[in-house]
């Protein structure tokens, strides 16, 4: 095969030439300067033939509007929750932490119809850590984990990015603990005692 | 001692509004904004870097060679400017009107040099050091094309004096004590019979008294801007091969003053540069008949107004020029050393070499 050679121009015109092609384009540019980008929605039919000129936005005073099913920031709407634990198993990067503790009865019915029989006393996001997949929304069984719109959540120190969204204080947390135990030991006496009469008849 | 405070304000502000420029030029020439938030448009946004700057820890290496380090930045702001002592403003303001004041400032600037190689040294740090070295050695490479640039616009003008060079160029010319029978012919040819003595304005600029000093300006316009550091000739600074040149252990004030420095280096440059080829603090508008634009946008020499006309034109034309080198260090790449070496010794040199011999032949037959 014939091998084709890139002639360079290195003449000294040129160089020239090619100098002053480069100062026309930055001139052009500068000249230019007076238009400004301007924030649109994308759906706006300037968004993708925006004039030439500037193309940053002073951020948090100008903004490209977000789109209405963005999906940026985590949110668990905690009344819907029913602890089922599906999420922290499926995300990739461990950032969904929680404990659950069993009710003692039933609490409750989240939006769409199922019952809750869990207490969770810890359901903490680690906003830092997340990489917005968003598989932990996709496996939730009902719908209470979402992405929403919101997007600007950055923070000063690290740790306001744990989202804490759990319902009880420690208190109540522990209050439902002991609850439970009680519950639990009293079954316990319960099943002893049914075993012990069971013998005795037998 | 007022001459010196003035130059020192004047400085001082010009290279405050050159860094503002600089930043506003670079955001625009790239689709940005550049400063926003400090002052309106941004503007106040040098002034505050210097105050941050004037707040910063002063941090001395301990293994560095302490007295050199500290020295460094003192010796190359004070190179840079006592360049400026030369500079004639206007017709009547110069700080000091020496006869030698272009040797001067050429002698002078090259202690730049030793300042430089200071800061490198006594930093006690291989990066620094390589820094200063490469600086050195494009600085005092460039000085040659510089020099014999500057050189031919001496042969044209017959002098070393700033100021006559400076009245050379102009409607003024006669009033020069010296040059009260000296004429100027368009392009520096008697023979084509159009005396532009009276007519000043562009035809008496040193680039069209003797056309060939425009070649001599461009060589001096691009060994300026390697003589100042500036892009595409800014291998000191190199990052990406270096850490960040000569003053990478600076910090706080000291840092300060190397910026401070590079930007007067700048200022003068340009200074020089107007003032050798481009008409010096005179008028671009020539006397047409009746209509004398010249007399009228130069002033009375001595008066106020011949201060302002003059200090008018001789920062407009050096804010020009301030401009051109802020573009070009935004539209070219850096150039590599030996790229460097080959533009500075196989091009402009022999080119420059060639010039001095045109202009010498030129101021013969022109008289």
């Amino acid at each position: 095969m014939e091998s084709k050679t890139i002639k360079h121009k290195s003449g000294f015109w040129d160089v020239v030439k090619s100098l002053v092609s480069g100062l026309r384009l930055t001139w052009k540019h500068f000249v230019r300067a007076k238009n400004r980008r301007t924030p649109e929605y994308v759906t706006d039919k300037n968004y993708f033939n925006q004039p030439d000129g500037l193309v940053t936005l002073k951020y948090p005073y100008e903004a490209i509007p977000v789109p209405d099913n963005g999906r940026y920031r985590l949110h668990n709407e905690i009344d819907d929750c029913i602890v089922c634990d599906l999420c922290a198993k499926i995300c990739p990067v461990n950032c969904i932490t929680i404990e659950s503790v069993k009710a003692t009865e039933e609490i409750g019915v989240t939006s769409d119809g199922t019952k809750k029989r869990l207490y969770a006393p810890v359901f903490d996001i680690d906003m830092a850590k997340c990489c917005y997949c968003g598989l932990c929304t996709t496996v939730c069984p009902t719908d209470c984990l979402t992405m929403t719109p919101v997007y600007d959540f950055a923070e000063v120190d690290i740790k306001n990015m744990i989202y804490h969204f759990t319902d009880l204080s420690p208190e109540q947390a522990e209050e439902k603990k002991l609850l439970l135990a009680k519950q639990q030991e009293e079954m316990a006496a319960a099943k002893a005692a049914a075993l012990a009469a069971k013998k005795q008849q037998g | 001692m007022l001459a010196f405070v003035l130059t020192l304000v004047l400085l001082l502000s010009i290279v405050i509004v050159l860094a503002y420029a600089e930043r506003k030029v670079a955001a625009f020439m790239q689709d940005r904004l550049g400063p926003t938030e400090a002052g309106p448009y941004g503007s106040l946004q040098s002034v505050l870097d210097v105050l941050k700057l004037l707040q910063k820890e002063d941090i001395v290496p301990a293994a560095a060679d302490k007295k050199l380090f500290k020295l460094a930045p003192i010796l190359i702001f004070a190179a840079v400017f006592a360049g400026f002592a030369v500079i004639p403003f206007t017709p009547e303001l110069v700080p000091a009107g020496i006869g030698i004041g272009v040797f001067y400032l050429l002698a002078i600037i090259s202690l730049d040099v030793v300042g430089l190689l200071m800061a490198g040294w006594g930093s006690n740090n291989k990066y620094a050091m390589l820094g200063a070295m490469r600086s050195v050695a494009q600085i005092v490479s460039y000085e040659i094309p510089a020099g014999l640039a500057i050189l031919s616009a001496v042969m044209v003008c017959q002098s070393l004096d700033f100021q006559e060079i400076s009245y050379q160029q102009g409607a003024l010319m006669n009033q020069f004590p010296g040059l009260e029978y000296e004429m100027n012919w368009l392009f520096g040819i008697e023979a084509l019979g159009i005396n532009t003595t009276t007519i000043g304005g562009i035809t008496t600029w040193n680039i069209f008294r003797a056309p060939i000093l425009l070649i001599s300006f461009i060589i001096y316009f691009i060994a300026s801007l390697a003589e100042s550091n500036r892009a595409p000739f800014d291998i000191p600074e190199a990052e990406s091969e270096l850490v960040a040149g000569f003053h990478v252990e600076y910090s706080g004030f000291r840092f300060a003053v190397l910026f401070l420095a590079e930007y007067s280096m700048m200022v003068l440059v340009s200074l020089v540069a107007v003032i050798l080829f481009l008409g010096s603090w005179n008028t671009p508008l020539p006397n047409i008949g009746p209509i004398s634009l010249a007399y009228w946008t130069t002033g009375t020499v001595g008066s106020i107004s011949g201060i302002l006309w003059g200090g008018f034109w001789l920062l407009s034309k050096t804010f020009v020029l301030l401009f051109l080198q802020l573009q070009i260090r935004w539209t070219y790449p850096r150039l590599r050393v030996d790229q460097l070496m080959h533009l500075c010794w196989k091009v402009l040199t022999p080119i420059a070499l060639v010039v001095v011999l045109i202009a010498g032949i030129w101021r013969l037959l022109m008289i």
